[in-house]
């Protein structure tokens, strides 16, 4: 069997008219952290809900253990999915159950455990996280921080073979950013998962990554180790590491000119 | 032209809106039903069903009243305020029942569960329930919508039932009806067929299509905060002008031929 759990060729995607994806071809190495980077709004989260199925993408492929998502019955997908996880930006716990219960609901659904057995599990998960204390408290009672934490405990429940994180970074305190930052990386090691994070916090992601991409302009404009892309020699790639407001990405939502908008002339 | 093109357009684009409602309903109600699921609607029969009785019961009360005030005001003019019973009930059970609750419940219930679930939609809870595999239509949606269709014709029997005794206290207590001819008209006029299920079928029509329409409302708001303020808004106009249009339809169909 290939070493690669998610292959992507050749897919373009778009909304209405707005191109989000022109053809872009993307790997993950099985049991490594791919990290896919990018500029906000460029429709990250969109690549993942297309790897988790819920988005059908215009054309090209997708493939999850060499199978297409998107020529899958509804059941086969189903299946699939359980083998898959995500975690979302904002967490999406289920606010009206406690933390105990979120991270029970996915064995709840899919497995036919004793409740004796769920505890355990859900207990051990927690711990994984450092959330076992907070078991019994509801979602609106916890830190940002802790509600991811709470969420990657309820997605690592049913041992999935694949996480995809949405912006696990985004609006962290430094704390919680190294919480995370340690957590995604040892819970991959040690589960022996495979990792997709996409993130615009480049400097952390760095860090953990095995293999990164950098996506700008609907395309990937950069791809390598850590260190390769460090050293890129692509403009584009060094504006977004170093962060330059203007470059080859433009500062500029494209507009018509100024003279054109304010004098009405070409 | 223009106004040819824009009809179209609208037109269609109201089509798919009820093509898409109906895909939904589709795949809420025809999934294969399970075991698991009687629970979330018990669960949901408490949320709709019993947490708007306290309304429900208070609104009967006052309609039963007023309805017995006024109907005693013309009736005892012609010495006839002897069938005060019969009028009260019967305008209860045929008409004001269903169709009160039904209103009442576009407000009370309606209204919670578009802006439930199209909170849910904006904090991404219904697409991480996709992605845990499980079936947001079925785990979400079909136990909200049975839970709206068991416990609407009960609330609509509850509201008729508090409304009769209202009138028995304004007519009878108050006005000085008599009691044995307020109880004894109602019960030889009001039939069991045509008049009580009559109204209990009302009330489940309203049921199904005031929770579908919430239900989609909430399903397909638009997942931020002036998308899911327009659905609730929509969810209570529509289901009242729904409510009100099918109550004619309903009501000449059930009572207007003979």
């Amino acid at each position: 069997m290939s070493d690669i759990l998610v292959d992507i060729n050749e897919m373009h995607f778009q909304r209405g008219d707005r191109v989000i994806y022109d053809n872009i071809s993307l790997q993950v190495k099985k049991g490594g952290i791919t990290a896919v980077m990018g500029p906000s709004g460029i429709g990250k989260t969109t690549l993942l809900k297309v790897i988790g199925g819920q988005l059908y993408p215009d054309s090209g492929e997708v493939l999850f253990q060499g199978e297409n998502i998107h020529q899958m019955s509804r059941k086969r997908l189903y299946d699939v999915r359980r083998k898959m996880s995500m975690l979302f930006q904002s967490g999406a716990l289920f606010t009206n159950i406690s933390v105990f219960d979120n991270v029970a609901f996915p064995l709840r659904e899919h497995t036919k455990l004793a409740e004796s057995v769920i505890e355990t599990i859900v207990l051990l998960k927690l711990e994984a996280v450092g959330l076992r204390g907070a078991a019994n408290l509801m979602p609106n009672e916890l830190s940002g921080g802790m509600a991811r934490r709470a969420a990657l405990a309820r997605a690592i429940a049913l041992d999935p073979d694949m996480i995809m994180y949405d912006e696990p970074f985004a609006g962290q305190d430094p704390i919680s950013m190294g919480v995370l930052v340690k957590l995604i990386k040892e819970l991959n090691s040690a589960l022996g998962l495979t990792s997709i994070v996409v993130t615009h916090d480049v400097k952390e992601v760095l860090t953990i990554a095995d293999y990164a991409y950098i996506m700008a302009d609907k395309r990937i404009i950069g791809a390598g180790t850590p260190e390769e892309i460090r050293n890129s020699s692509s403009e584009l790639v060094q504006q977004f590491l170093q962060g330059n407001a203007d470059g080859p990405v433009p500062f500029h939502f494209p507009a018509a000119s100024m003279q054109e908008t304010f004098m009405g002339t070409k | 032209m223009n106004w040819l093109i824009s009809l179209g357009a609208n037109t269609l684009s109201r089509l798919s809106a009820i093509g898409n409602a109906s895909l939904m309903l589709w795949g809420a109600l025809f999934a294969v039903p399970r075991l698991k699921n009687i629970p979330l609607i018990i669960q949901q029969v408490y949320v709709v069903g019993v947490q708007s009785l306290l309304i429900i019961i208070v609104s009967g009360l006052f309609i039963g009243m007023v309805m017995a005030l006024q109907g005693y005001t013309i009736l005892v003019n012609y010495g006839a305020e002897g069938s005060l019973g019969p009028m009260v009930a019967l305008s209860l059970l045929r008409e004001l029942g269903p169709v009160v609750t039904a209103l009442l419940f576009a407000g009370r219930a309606g209204s919670a569960l578009t802006a439930e679930i199209g909170l849910m939609k904006a904090t991404e809870q219904l697409s991480s329930l996709e992605m845990m595999a499980v079936d947001p239509l079925r785990r979400i949606i079909a136990p909200r919508f049975w839970a709206g269709v068991i416990s609407m014709p009960m609330l609509a029997l509850i509201f008729s039932a508090v409304g009769i005794l209202g009138g028995h206290l304004v007519g009878v207590d108050w006005l000085g009806v008599d009691s044995g001819s307020y109880w004894s008209i109602m019960q030889s006029t009001v039939d069991w067929d045509k008049d009580v299920m009559n109204g209990v079928i009302k009330s489940i029509v309203f049921a199904l299509v005031v929770v579908w329409i919430a239900l989609y409302k909430g399903y397909d708001a638009i997942p931020t905060s002036e998308g899911i303020s327009k659905a609730t808004t929509e969810t209570v106009v529509f289901s009242s002008l729904a409510i009100l249009g099918i109550d004619f339809v309903l009501t000449a169909l059930m009572f207007g031929i003979n």
